[in-house]
């Protein structure tokens, strides 16, 4: 029998205000497997990321995270769960008036009793599994933009998650850093048994470490499969997205009058 | 025209009430909140030093300065009536029940609230809050309580001090400026201020400590995740901040006296 999944996304709709974000969304994330979510900025792909981990509440449909419908949850229910994933945020979000040490160990104080050396060594140990434990005693003002993600990879990894996810987590690094972040990614879900989803829009970079993708677009799924599915799809919508074509489906365009016509004045 | 001039004082009348309902819903929040977060002293204390020691220098001139010219005024006013060994029961008076803990207030407004609201704005627009959230830290708990206490806990202590080195300052001007006689500016200070005077100055600065806290963690919390949303919201603790005291102030005069 196959695995439960860890996220189940049945029928969901979202709106902010009158905005449709998301029109009927279906997906699923397989345990152990790294899930990219990608599509066209503004498509609600953070969205998604908030609606499964309890930050938002669906309009309607039914969101499933560990088998547990979200939107019945309580606020201590969603925190029971939000104890069992980790999150990186876009830009790291590190507490700025916490060193990296501390940064790292902060869920560890909150949540546990853990003696003071044992605490020490799991921080240790998870500065070490991102190459930063010699950064230990900075403060995140003195760590460049791939630093500070890693260290916060290493803060969503410390209380040993089942479910991490990724928002946008190439957004203004170098080639290098990017590189780095990649290879955690892969090596952090494989090594820790996690499951992994990753929300991009760096078409090459993530197909390059997930094991099954998705494509949102208008609210919904246009397309998912393995990467070079996707790479090899016929579709239109699906071949402009994954090799960045300028004009297509979307259109390079946004909607205004006629070009000549504003032009000699007649319309703003 | 009389129709969108009701219009807008109908929404303006719905935003104040919102507003004040998002106030209480906060404040009972924290106050439900208050014996947990005492379990956690040194997050307390680390705050206290934020709000209160930080806000030292600036409390000790302006205490200083203030009672210069209190001196100074009061004496000329004293003088005509002959009667300028009263100085210092009326720059008692003035300082302990009124000007401590009102200036103490407005300038605790002006420097730790708008520290405490940009800090938390900031904290918000940096996705920090929102970490916390996903790391199941209650911030409120966490972030908003510690700071609130420490505040409420550093106006009554920065207002003791502000009246204290008001005092001094009337005394440097009036006995060694114009010459009032030492014995009697304490002598006759002693005798005339009763220990409900002094309270009253307690309670009114214990008051607008819970004010002044309560604004700019609120302020700072709920403020748009953008420069602009920390800027108003910092600019929106001092106006607030400073209203709200002085009209507390006439109301707790009012039931005191």
């Amino acid at each position: 029998m196959a695995q439960e999944p860890v996220v189940r996304v049945q029928g969901v709709h979202y709106a902010v205000g009158r905005r449709a974000i998301f029109d009927g969304l279906d997906l699923e994330v397989a345990r152990g497997r790294v899930t990219a979510v990608m599509g066209p900025s503004g498509t609600g792909k953070t969205t998604l990321l908030r609606l499964v981990s309890g930050q938002l509440l669906a309009d309607r449909g039914r969101v499933e995270t560990f088998g547990e419908n979200v939107g019945r949850l309580k606020r201590d229910g969603i925190y029971a769960l939000r104890r069992r994933m980790g999150m990186l945020f876009q830009n790291g979000a590190l507490l700025t008036d916490l060193s990296v040490y501390e940064n790292v160990a902060f869920p560890l104080r909150e949540h546990t009793r853990l003696p003071e050396r044992l605490l020490r060594h799991v921080v240790l140990t998870k500065l070490q599994a991102v190459g930063l434990r010699g950064a230990a005693r900075l403060m995140p003002a003195e760590l460049s933009g791939g630093m500070a993600r890693r260290v916060a990879l290493a803060r969503a990894i410390v209380m040993d998650p089942e479910l991490l996810i990724y928002d946008e987590p190439f957004v203004g690094l170098d080639p290098i850093s990017m590189g780095v972040v990649l290879r955690l990614i892969r090596s952090l879900n494989d090594t820790l048994g996690l499951t992994s989803i990753v929300v991009s829009h760096d078409v090459r970079e993530i197909t390059a470490v997930a094991d099954y993708c998705y494509l949102l677009s208008g609210g919904n799924v246009v397309a998912s499969g393995k990467p070079e599915e996707l790479a090899g799809s016929d579709s239109e919508e699906v071949r402009q997205f994954m090799h960045g074509l300028p004009d297509g489906p979307v259109p390079f365009h946004y909607p205004a009058p006629a070009y000549d016509e504003q032009l000699r004045g007649a319309r703003r | 025209m009389i129709v969108a001039v009701v219009r807008e004082l109908w929404q303006s009348l719905r935003d104040a009430l919102e507003a004040l309902g998002g106030y209480a819903f906060f404040a009972a929040r924290l106050f439900a909140g208050v014996p947990r977060a005492l379990l956690r002293p040194g997050l307390v204390i680390e705050q206290v030093h934020n709000a209160g020691a930080l806000s030292l220098v600036i409390i000790m001139l302006s205490g200083l300065f203030v009672g210069m010219v209190l001196g100074l005024q009061g004496f000329d006013l004293l003088e005509r009536f002959g009667s300028e060994e009263s100085l210092g029961t009326a720059v008692a008076f003035g300082l302990l029940k009124e000007l401590g803990p009102v200036v103490t207030a407005l300038l605790f407004a002006g420097r730790a609230g708008t520290a405490l609201a940009s800090e938390l704005g900031l904290m918000r627009a940096t996705d920090q809050i929102a970490a916390m959230e996903m790391m199941a830290v209650d911030p409120v708990r966490r972030v908003v309580l510690p700071r609130f206490l420490g505040g409420v806990i550093a106006m009554p202590l920065l207002a003791a001090i502000f009246s204290l080195i008001g005092l001094y300052g009337a005394q440097l001007v009036g006995v060694q400026l114009m010459g009032v006689d030492t014995g009697q500016y304490w002598s006759q200070m002693k005798a005339a201020v009763e220990i409900g005077d002094v309270m009253e100055g307690v309670i009114k600065s214990g008051v607008f400590g819970v004010a002044c806290s309560l604004i700019a963690v609120y302020e700072g919390f709920h403020s748009a995740p953008t420069a602009e949303g920390v800027g108003r919201a910092t600019t929106r603790t001092v106006v607030i901040s400073s209203v709200v005291v002085l009209l507390l102030d006439y109301m707790l005069t009012a039931v005191m006296r």
